[in-house]
């Protein structure tokens, strides 16, 4: 349970790319546009971070050391790699597990009502070596950890 | 001497390597915990144990796996063993077709219509049989009986199949798996001959391999072992089949079984 | 049809931890049959679990969970004996309702 640290160079590198993102949106739609049961297909396709949080609206994510992934260094089997994550950050509302290299980023988003943990724990496909990234959504802003996971093959296994 | 130097360092450097990372995927392992996928199998067979099928419209509980007419929960842990009945050796597959064929009269043919499952829509009733069965016998310690003539010859016959080189690769089973340390890419390869691996090895059957979102069993195991020896297609219930699990049973007694668990 | 949930919830402190298995194929729909076509997507698209009649976690999930999904959380307010209730659905519309007791 370590929590991520991001280089400050890439972070400012990830933190232009929004900036670019975000001078060809018109207008920022609201935290929360979509109603709890509408599926946010713009989420679940989009290829990057940065579009999946613009996809709920949400803007310029700030790094931050309260969020905590756990998942293997090397996973034995991309297919299924045991993923938790914890946020800290007070007003939690939603987490969302994304996979950098996979076809769409998104694998699950969290709603987290009052008076659950900022927690969830899952399994999540991974294409390839990849880091994987938490999306913590608050009512101030929009948080992110990351951790790589190295994807190996396999032997005949037993 | 250039050339000797550069090859110690390098042999010294995958020797450093590889005593660090003997088991690079434990933590993988570790963070899946107990929720294990297996127990969907384990439920359905267990329905299939219980529900009255066939031409006889019979359930499986009066199947005796050893220990008596419907005495189930350890009896994997001394299989195969020698049944007067019908005269044979049989691991738990092969036991298990004998009964629904005499109790239920559903035939072997009948039974192994999918012999190893494929999706919702290819389920295999024998893994999910198998399933539920060793899973009744989780914590018990295998002890494979030797005292039958028939159980000796099995694990002789078992043994010389294991050490047997042959198809087009010249491969045996022990070319993989008679020497310690060996892996191929990150999977550690056991040594079935070692007591510790091929207790560690037996005890962990069947699993849900999680690369192919299945449970398999140890019928399973060898019959693919076979085709990637490229060998003959091993007969499901067969006398190899039976005197390879034997061997491999018997090598590992002592161990306590864990199974159903996962595995890559 | 689909095979049961396994859901254990527990007592943990003063919180209920709840764990998850759910058996579905997480078909991806970028996978292809020997024969070459295309397996369509199959995937359970949205979770929600409550508990004496208010949710206590939502997801939308998408197809790159895990095939036979696992999922677990904490939440406060309930006790030994309360039901926790999870429902899941596919995107071909299937649905699936199970329960279990908190120990």
């Amino acid at each position: 349970m370590t929590p991520i640290h991001v280089s400050r160079r890439k972070f400012l590198s990830a933190a232009s790319k929004f900036g670019a993102a975000l001078a060809v949106l018109p207008l920022l739609r609201p935290f929360a546009a979509f109603a709890a049961t509408e599926r946010n297909t713009a989420a679940f396709s989009a290829k990057s971070m940065s579009d999946v949080i613009k996809a709920y609206g949400g803007a310029d994510a700030k790094e931050s050391t309260e969020i905590t992934i756990t998942a293997p260094e090397i996973a034995e089997n991309g297919a299924v790699v045991p993923v938790t994550v914890e946020s800290k950050i007070a007003g939690t509302r939603t987490i969302s597990v994304l996979v950098e290299k996979n076809p769409a980023a998104l694998s699950a988003r969290f709603e987290i009502p009052e008076g659950t943990d900022a927690y969830a724990a899952t399994r999540v496909k991974v294409g390839e070596t990849s880091n994987l990234i938490a999306v913590v959504q608050t009512a101030d802003g929009t948080f992110y950890a990351q951790k790589p996971v190295k994807v190996t093959l396999g032997g005949c296994g037993g | 001497m250039k050339r000797v130097l550069s090859y110690l360092l390098l042999s010294v450097f995958a020797a450093s390597a590889s005593a660090q990372e003997i088991d690079p995927t434990a933590e993988s392992r570790e963070l899946m915990g107990d929720d294990n996928p297996a127990f969907f199998w384990e439920t359905r067979g267990e329905a299939l144990w219980k529900e009255a099928r066939g031409p006889k419209k019979a359930n499986l509980s009066q199947c005796d796996l050893g220990l008596g007419k419907g005495v189930v929960a350890g009896a994997y842990a001394k299989l195969p063993r020698f049944f007067a009945d019908t005269a044979k050796v049989q691991d738990l597959e092969s036991r298990v077709l004998t009964c629904a064929e005499t109790l239920q009269g559903i035939t072997p043919a009948e039974m192994l219509k999918v012999r190893f499952g494929n999706g919702d829509d290819q389920r295999s009733e024998m893994e999910a049989i198998t399933a539920y069965l060793v899973s009744t016998s989780k914590g018990a310690a295998m002890q494979v009986s030797m005292k039958h003539p028939k159980e000796k010859a099995a694990y002789a016959l078992g043994e010389q199949i294991f050490h047997y080189r042959s198809g087009t690769h010249d491969f045996s089973c022990a070319t993989c798996h008679a020497e310690s340390g060996k892996r191929i890419r990150l999977q550690a390869l056991p040594n079935l001959t070692a007591k510790a691996d091929a207790q560690k090895a037996y005890v962990t059957w069947p699993a849900y391999r999680i690369s192919q979102g299945e449970l398999r069993t140890m019928e399973w195991r060898l019959n693919d072992c076979f085709r990637q020896q490229r060998f003959p297609d091993l007969q499901y219930g067969s006398e190899a089949a039976v005197a390879l699990t034997m061997f491999l049973a018997k090598n590992a007694d002592g161990g306590v079984l864990e199974a159903p668990t996962m595995k890559r | 049809m689909s095979d049961p949930m396994r859901i254990r919830a527990s007592v943990v402190g003063d919180k209920v931890e709840v764990k998850v298995l759910m058996a579905h194929p997480m078909e991806s729909g970028l996978r292809k049959n020997a024969d070459g076509s295309i397996i369509p997507a199959h995937f359970i698209d949205r979770v929600v679990a409550s508990c004496k009649g208010k949710t206590v976690l939502a997801a939308d999930w998408g197809p790159a969970v895990s095939k036979n999904p696992y999922l677990s959380f904490r939440f406060s307010g309930a006790a030994k004996g309360d039901m926790v209730s999870v429902t899941w659905t596919d995107n071909k519309g299937d649905t699936r309702t199970d329960e279990a007791a908190i120990a």
